[in-house]
């Protein structure tokens, strides 16, 4: 199976659907194979091979599609050259091992101390206030009046992708000139800097001055996670049992006391799945940098610093340090939301 | 349980192959590169593709390049007198990402035929992935017919020939109003001490103006507008050679030249007397974009914007693009005798060795195509610095100007050096350094970053 069959297949539109047609077909066929195969094993050893037909594919995928370019990335980090592949392209350009020296380029290279602090403020800031505001917004409107347009409103930034949401917040932070040269303020098109001139304040620049930029960033993140937050929050408020919340209420509990002895503690675990799905989504977001200023106005966070390296400006090698480090971040927090399911669990 | 352990056995060997397909997926792309690159020439003639018919008739040539539409149609144009006398199909692809997914097709064994590489360092890389083709004697015969050595020179990777240059553009322009000079009494400077006067001289004047405007702002490519601005004033500070030196990193990024450079360009850019007309402060430079960057000029806010002659296409529709008109643009003057051009092109990859495809890359060389893409360009905007080309086809005033300025026999042309630079300086480092700059950095710290930016193998 060459590369070039598969080209030579995709060429019309007509082709395309016939491969994915074939692919449908083929997908479905293995799997059939694998439940009528399953199916002929019966008692003990009958459940193992079943376990196995059904893990099997499973983990090897996962060992094809993840651990083996995991493996790669981790080796390609220690390696110079042109391109990902080490052996890939002329004598001249082929990787060559370097040791530690990508990962000593991360301190070395000038502006990356910055996308570190950057990406720092992002995952401190991003978790915590869209959580907040989040589970703020669930508490106001639990079993308020028109409660679902309520959480619809919210919700809605979710199902906007994140390019388009900074294309959007693009034109709200949109900052034309500060002054005309005979000092008369220049008219502002952008929603925000239209109210900062009309309250008689001067435009700002929201996307072009660091650090503000970052800041003006996080908010968009914010915006469209908050709504996740108060979805996920919600609910598990509603699963409260209403026993419970009787019972404090007998007691003479509520107000802030309610929600700090009864409503947090029940969605404990709630909070820190949303919290850390919110962390690790805000390691790995690029789609805001990127579609904003690409990371060129000292507004870089490390999920666009590695693209950038490892596909504009060719150091494969220095992007395959920064994805170990992202990974390295990310692993705290996985390992953090493992332990805590198993308490619950 | 014996059935048990065979099935292991036979997932065993299933997966073993599954992983030896996988692993030898990814080493496909890494073919051996002693079969590419260097070695023979082919030295047939294919100047008279015409006579080619029977040989070539039937053959398809798949063509990848950044262009995309609107303008795409005049590009396809251009080919039809080639597809019409050979009997050749043009395949044509265009990419607005197609700098960053080239590298990655040779990668992945998907490359076109012929691709236009709008940057010498680009032809670099894609020399070291071992899959760009030597010109044809043919092609390179038609190139020293048509151009200057110097344009040759950037289609050269170590010794070797590789890519024709295509269309070209004049970035040494300076954009103003020729209505508001006329009216305010300013004539055009002729030297770059004549220039600054008259800036200090608007900046007097007009307080409700100011003498320049810039942008900087180009997304992802934020920035680049200041790296043509160093060239260009590198060029006018010290001469040719020590441009070049610079280009290829056998001076110091950082040269005390350059700073010098930095500074003139400082000079204008940074001081809030002289910019950002219609912005205002200078830091708003960064995130204006550079379509945006001259069009004060139009509200007499600003009297000059320095961008490349390409900047002909983004004035509104209705804007009289003459040199008695709405703006006209004039040569960014020299300090000295000399006359420096800055400019940029495209340069014609082939990726196959086939009788068509080099065929098709002589016809991109010759005078023909030059001729048919003038007719095709029916706004203007395009031009190429093929002495074949006949002015009289260009439709544009300012492009037959370019024509001009580009064949002068006293011309020092230079092609823009960030696009010669490795591309983690070229398009990393230089780009994002110079946003700083223009946002308050100082000269030397921008120098230094970039210099310590650059590669070390």
């Amino acid at each position: 199976m060459s590369p070039s069959l598969f080209i030579a297949a995709t060429e019309t539109t007509g082709d395309k659907f016939l491969t994915l047609f074939i692919g449908v077909a083929v997908f479905a066929a293995v799997f059939l194979g694998i439940l009528i195969l399953a199916s002929l094993f019966k008692g003990r050893t009958g459940e193992r091979v079943q376990a196995l037909a059904f893990v099997g594919p499973t983990i090897l995928f996962i060992a094809l599609a993840l651990v083996y370019p995991a493996i790669l990335t981790v080796r390609r980090a220690f390696y110079s050259g042109k391109f990902f592949d080490l052996n890939f392209g002329t004598p001249r350009t082929r990787g060559k091992f370097v040791g530690t020296e990508n990962f000593e380029k991360l301190w070395t290279t000038p502006g990356l101390t910055e996308v570190f602090r950057n990406t720092a403020l992002w995952v401190i800031l991003v978790p915590l206030l869209a959580t907040g505001l989040g589970l703020l917004y669930a508490i106001l409107i639990d079993r308020a009046k028109g409660e679902a347009l309520s959480k619809a409103l919210i919700f809605l930034p979710m199902a906007i992708s994140m390019v388009g949401a900074t294309l959007i917040w693009k034109f709200v932070y949109n900052w034309n000139g500060a002054l005309e040269a005979d000092g008369s303020p220049v008219e502002q098109v952008g929603l925000v800097n239209a109210i900062v001139t009309k309250l008689g304040m001067d435009p700002i620049n929201f996307l072009g001055e660091a650090p503000l930029n970052t800041f003006a960033l996080i908010v968009i993140m914010i915006w469209i996670q908050a709504g996740f937050a108060m979805t996920v929050l919600s609910a598990a408020i509603k699963a409260i049992p209403d026993e419970i919340l009787e019972a404090a209420r007998m007691d003479g509990v509520g107000g802030l006391k309610m929600f700090r002895f009864i409503t947090l503690p029940s969605i404990r675990s709630s909070v820190i799945v949303v919290l850390t799905t919110i962390g690790i989504g805000t390691l790995k977001a690029f789609d805001i940098v990127q579609a904003s200023s690409g990371g060129k106005l000292r507004d870089s966070v490390l999920a666009n610093e590695f693209y950038t390296r490892s596909f504009v400006t060719q150091e494969p090698g220095l992007g395959a340090a920064i994805a170990i480090v992202i990974f390295v971040l990310v692993m705290p927090i996985i390992i953090f939301n493992i332990i805590q399911m198993r308490k619950d669990a | 349980m014996a059935l048990n352990s065979k099935r292991r056995t036979a997932s065993a060997f299933a997966g073993v192959a599954v992983a030896s397909l996988a692993l030898a997926a990814c080493s496909s792309g890494s073919s051996d590169p002693t079969s590419s690159a260097g070695g023979d020439t082919d030295t047939k003639d294919y100047s008279k593709w015409c006579d080619l018919k029977s040989e070539l008739q039937g053959k398809t040539v798949s063509i990848y390049t950044s262009i995309v539409a609107p303008e795409d149609a005049q590009q396809k144009e251009s080919y039809k007198p080639f597809e019409e006398c050979t009997g050749v199909t043009i395949k044509y692809e265009g990419d607005k990402d197609f700098e960053k997914n080239l590298p990655a097709r040779a990668q992945t064994g998907n490359l076109p035929d012929v691709a236009y590489l709008p940057q010498p360092g680009l032809l670099k890389t894609m020399v070291d992935t071992g899959k760009a083709q030597p010109a044809a004697k043919s092609v390179a015969d038609m190139v020293d017919k048509n151009f200057g050595a110097d344009w040759k020179k950037y289609g050269t990777v170590d010794d070797t020939f590789y890519a024709a240059p295509l269309g070209a553009n004049v970035k040494s322009y300076v954009w103003y109003s020729p209505k508001k000079f006329t009216e305010k009494g300013y004539a055009v400077p002729k030297t770059w001490d004549e220039l600054m006067t008259l800036t200090a001289k608007i900046a007097a004047d007009d307080a409700a103006a100011k003498p320049w405007c810039a942008g900087f702002g180009s997304g992802t490519a934020t920035g680049w507008p200041g790296t043509d601005w160093i060239e260009d004033l590198l060029l006018r500070v010290a001469d040719k050679d020590t441009y070049d030196k610079w280009v290829e990193h056998k001076i110091p990024f950082n040269d005390p030249k350059v700073l010098e450079a930095l500074g003139k360009a400082g000079a204008i850019l940074k001081d809030p007397k002289f910019s950002n007309g219609g912005y205002g402060a200078p830091n708003s430079i960064a995130t204006v974009t550079f379509q945006d960057g001259g069009q004060p000029i139009l509200t007499g806010k600003c009297y000059m914007h320095r961008q490349a002659s390409f900047y002909g296409t983004m004035w509104p529709k209705d804007t009289n693009v003459a040199e008695d008109g709405d703006v006209w643009a004039f040569y960014l003057p020299s300090t000295n005798d000399t006359k420096p051009v800055l400019g940029g092109g495209e340069f014609v990859a082939t990726f196959r060795d086939a009788p068509e495809v080099k065929a098709f890359a002589t016809y991109l060389a010759s005078a023909d195509w030059a001729n048919a893409k003038a007719k095709a360009t029916p706004t203007g905007g395009w031009l190429s610095a093929n002495k074949g080309l006949d002015p009289a086809n260009l439709v544009s005033k300012l492009d037959q100007q370019s024509a001009k300025i580009l064949t002068d026999p006293n011309a020092i042309f230079r092609f823009d050096g960030s696009d010669l630079m490795p591309s983690s300086v070229g398009a990393g480092s230089f780009w994002t350094e110079m946003t700083n700059w223009v946002n308050g950095q100082d000269d030397k710290t921008t120098l230094d970053n970039i210099e310590k930016s650059w590669p070390t193998s």
